[in-house]
């Protein structure tokens, strides 16, 4: 075989592996999908983040408009204090506010902006002021047994009935 | 002789032996730039150690995909998840299963070879021929091999991943019908390219060093008989395995430890 059909080869060789790197990264990553080049920064504050994760989706009207950058806790407030980048072509006004939902029932976690009417936009850096936090599943069955709790204790509490029959 | 005696003994021997390898890897390193300025060295083993292996990474990427469909879309029909099959897929090749097994057939198909050829020259005295000759056997036979076998082992990782993939598409697209818009955007919204595709190249970069280091250094010191060529080889494909797998595990205990 001659030098010049084995240097052929090998250009072929490694030219299929940058088809492949290509492949890789297009087609089945991220990286076509979503730059974090063009975006401007938002934070909003949440009283409780649940789940939530850096890099964990931003969606309007279920779009993914964004990411979440940074999560940090504020030591004054205690709140949690989510830095998100939104696609720059993308503005919200003043009064967006902003939500953490959760994908199904035990999907991941993202923020969900619902869009207000205030006629001015969100500019970098901006805090959304209107959050709300995240359902804690623990919380929520907390509640709900908290509430039978009371139910429970109101039938005991009426005249007759099985409430007695426990407290002897 | 005492116990004691033949502790120290063995302990010294183990220590040597990774000395020696230790300056045998420096010596190699030193000798890379010389063999960069004739790159017609270099490219020649790439044919012989990256496209001669191309045929059984496609091959065995393509299989390791169709299996890996097929059986993660039995497990996960089960919860309604089918479609995250192809992310499943995905992340098992990129982070870990391209770098590893195409590691470990690397080490048995071009670990060996590379062995068998300069442990062959070696029990020929050509290495010794060649030293006589004023020209360094590390520069001339040893450095361009190193060099086309760390350049060839991230390509073929990327491609066994790639691969892969598409075998996954064949299954669980063509064949099961899994919805083809969710196989791949489930993907694209979860593989982060430099997290998982970049460092799974990083994986195979390193795999690719310790195979071709390994099998080298076995080839260079091998006994000038025929037995220790056999025994040379052998040692090269177990030590390369054991190596990328202790290796692996070290790798990704520190890249993917945050989640």
């Amino acid at each position: 075989m001659g030098k010049k059909s084995i240097e052929t080869l090998v250009g072929l060789f490694v030219l299929l592996g940058m088809l492949g790197l290509v492949f890789l990264s297009l087609k089945a990553a991220n990286l076509a999908t979503f730059s974090s080049g063009d975006t401007y920064a938002l934070q909003a504050r949440f009283d409780n983040i649940g789940g939530l994760k850096a890099r964990a989706p931003v969606r309007s009207a279920g779009v993914t408009v964004g990411r979440v950058t940074s999560i940090t806790l504020d030591a004054q407030t205690y709140q949690g204090v989510v830095t998100m980048g939104i696609d720059r072509n993308l503005q919200f006004p003043r009064d967006t506010s902003a939500k953490i939902l959760t994908a199904g029932l035990l999907g991941d976690q993202y923020v969900g902006l619902e869009p207000g009417a205030d006629d001015k936009s969100l500019a970098a850096g901006d805090t959304i002021k209107q959050t709300q936090s995240a359902v804690v599943l623990e919380n929520l069955i907390g509640q709900f047994v908290n509430s039978r709790a009371a139910e429970a204790g109101s039938v005991a509490a009426a005249p007759g009935g099985s409430g007695s029959k426990s407290k002897k | 002789m005492n116990p004691l005696a033949v502790l120290g003994a063995t302990s010294l021997g183990v220590l040597r032996g990774f000395g020696h390898a230790a300056f045998f890897f420096v010596d190699l390193l030193r000798a890379l730039p010389a063999s960069l300025r004739r790159f017609g060295l270099v490219a020649a083993q790439i044919h012989a150690i990256g496209n001669r292996s191309l045929v059984i990474i496609v091959a065995s990427g393509t299989a390791v995909g169709f299996v890996l469909a097929l059986q993660m879309y039995y497990a996960l029909v089960t919860y309604g998840a089918a479609e995250s099959l192809g992310l499943i897929v995905n992340l098992a090749l990129v982070r870990e299963l391209g770098p590893v097994v195409t590691a470990l057939l690397f080490a048995g198909r071009a670990g060996t070879s590379l062995t068998a050829e300069i442990g062959l020259m070696k029990a020929g005295e050509q290495l010794s021929a060649m030293e006589m000759m004023a020209i360094d056997p590390k520069s001339r036979v040893l450095a361009p091999r190193f060099l086309a076998g760390v350049i060839s082992m991230p390509i073929l990782a990327v491609l066994f991943s790639a691969v892969g993939i598409l075998g996954a598409y064949v299954v669980a697209v063509m064949l099961i019908g899994v919805d083809e818009g969710n196989f791949w955007s489930i993907m694209q919204s979860k593989v982060d390219v430099w997290r998982d595709v970049g460092n799974g190249v990083v994986k195979s970069f390193v795999f690719g060093i310790i195979c071709t280091a390994v099998a080298l250094y076995q080839g260079y010191e091998t006994e000038a008989t025929p037995e220790g060529v056999a025994y040379a080889t052998t040692r090269t494909v177990v030590i390369a395995s054991l190596g990328v797998l202790m290796m692996d595990f070290v790798l990704t205990a520190l890249m993917f430890s945050t989640p």
